[in-house]
């Protein structure tokens, strides 16, 4: 099977004045269709310098990315981003910010906004539709954020730490909710996130990176005795500790 | 006042005390204004104080109701007003504009820096001559002599808050695949609005004074050559009534700019 994400070697550094600086080094992976990856790694590693150059919003310098086969930059619209931040505009409505991405590209037509209407409906965000968001909850904005980011039927979905805004609690909820969607919609995705716990509750690989520049330390596959469990479910389950210390040791062997 | 029944008494209390004090100021405001009155009109009748040079409130109204029945004071009330919603017009729309354009091209933004900050920080007032010999004693000078005032102020504060547009949200635009054009009209303009109407209180305000210095130096009309020309001849009555005049059309630009704001504000949270 070829992959949908593949990357080689991918080295990149930051120019300015007092010099370079190397984020990322060699970095090779690959990605599976309907794959749910994690990226661990310490604070300002690169792991979001990684997303920036896997959307094409960066260019590697050295090494190569492709996506189904060609560079991110000629899939435009292919990945779907979603920031830490839901990044809703005050100024618009939840059902015209849900749209903004479509409106930006002109592929506002019948069928998108019937898509649309049934992706709120199926996510309770239909009654909020001309809310503005500041009436939504934490919870309720990151749904509107996802959906807005969907709703341009994205092959893969980067996830920039995207629950590290919410406070703890909605925060579980958040996770369970959004990785839910996304495996519902057999989407795939890679997560960046800090948090190793929400690394294994989500992923079915984690790849850990080292120290700026970062490296790949070790990748890890998860396997779970009972397959297809929530994020939630899976903190209670029993390998969860096993591959937290695991993760735990990788992140702090320097 | 139904709804504070079934509220508990301190709090019911409380909201007393609070429409208390907001009708007490409203009382003194009112207060100090006519007691001014009185005073001024009472210091001027009794000799206190020599009305021909400081005029007095019924003198004002005299002098207003004279010049209403030959409908002078409307032909000056209305240029004066004229010109300075033509200026703010203006600054509004080239400040604007200009402001994008520094935005889109950032290396101009850093060529132009300088220039902008030395103009805006120049007294406008000493360029008031200049323009009336340049562009002629008429109603163009006076506009452009409001505009002076005014824009590169709006230029450089518009600019200043189109860069403090938060970057996340231009990555937005960027991951959904958007241009700089759609980083303008979907983030960065509908962003600054708040800014802009902001920019816009201080701006009518700056404009009346840009316009007033210009009537001061080249006009035949308007309340600025009113006061010029009142004062020449010592006719303080009409200097002292334009001012009142321009301190009420003051007053009804500034709430003009108010309204908009809250009918924005309404809109949008």
């Amino acid at each position: 099977m070829t992959p949908i994400l593949e990357l080689n070697y991918v080295t990149y550094a930051y120019h300015s004045k007092s010099g370079e600086t190397y984020a990322l080094s060699d970095i090779s992976f690959q990605v599976q269709e309907g794959e749910f990856i994690a990226v661990i790694g310490p604070s300002g590693c690169g792991k979001s310098t990684l997303l920036s150059l896997i959307a094409g919003l960066l260019t590697p310098e050295k090494g190569s990315i492709l996506l189904n086969g060609s560079s991110p930059q000629s899939q435009k619209g292919k990945i779907g981003y979603m920031l830490q931040k839901d990044l809703l505009f005050e100024w618009r409505t939840v059902y015209r910010n849900v749209i903004l991405g479509l409106e930006i590209q002109h592929r506002l037509t019948k069928e998108s906004r019937e898509n649309i209407e049934k992706m709120m409906k199926d996510y309770g965000l239909w009654r909020f539709r001309n809310a503005r968001p500041s009436e939504l909850s934490g919870g309720m904005r990151q749904r509107a954020a996802l959906i807005r980011t969907l709703a341009l039927n994205p092959s893969l979905l980067l996830l920039d730490e995207p629950f590290s805004a919410l406070d703890f609690q909605t925060r579980l909820s958040v996770c369970d909710d959004v990785t839910g969607i996304l495996r519902a919609r057999k989407k795939t995705a890679i997560l960046v996130t800090h948090d190793l716990s929400e690394a294994v509750s989500v992923a079915d690989r984690v790849i850990v990176l080292s120290k700026r520049p970062a490296k790949i330390r070790r990748i890890l596959p998860l396997r779970f005795e009972q397959p297809e469990l929530s994020p939630f479910e899976r903190r209670s389950a029993p390998e969860f500790r096993d591959y937290f210390n695991l993760l735990w040791k990788e992140l702090n062997d320097t | 006042m139904k709804r504070h029944e079934n509220l508990p008494d301190s709090q019911s209390a409380y909201l007393k005390k609070l429409a208390r004090r907001q009708l007490r100021i409203r009382i003194l405001r009112i207060l100090i204004f006519v007691l001014f009155l009185v005073l001024w009109e009472t210091a001027a009748r009794l000799g206190w104080i020599d009305d021909f040079i400081f005029s007095s409130p019924s003198r004002i109204a005299v002098t207003f109701l004279s010049m209403w029945e030959d409908r002078s004071i409307l032909l000056h009330t209305g240029v004066t007003l004229l010109e300075t919603l033509a200026s703010f017009g203006i600054v509004v729309i080239a400040g604007t504009g200009l402001a994008v354009l520094l935005w889109y091209r950032k290396e101009l933004s850093e060529i132009l820096e300088p220039y902008l900050v030395v103009l805006n920080s120049l007294p406008k007032s000493a360029l008031a001559p200049l323009l009336i010999v340049w562009l002629g004693a008429n109603m163009k000078s006076i506009i452009v002599a409001g505009i002076s005032v005014a824009i590169f102020g709006t230029i450089l504060n518009l600019y200043t808050g189109f860069t403090e547009t938060d970057p996340d949200q231009i990555k937005l635009i960027r991951t959904l695949q958007g241009t700089r054009r759609d980083a303008l009209f979907k983030v960065v303009l509908p962003g600054t609005v708040p800014l802009l109407i902001s920019i816009m209180k201080v701006n009518i305000g700056l404009c009346l004074v840009g316009v007033v210095i210009g009537e001061f130096i080249g006009a035949r009309q308007g309340l600025g050559y009113l006061i010029i020309y009142g004062s020449q001849v010592f006719k303080l009555d009409w200097v002292l009534m334009s001012i009142v005049i321009l301190c009420i059309m003051a007053m009804g630009l500034y709430a003009l700019i108010g309204a908009l704001e809250r009918l924005y504000k309404k809109r949008f949270g």
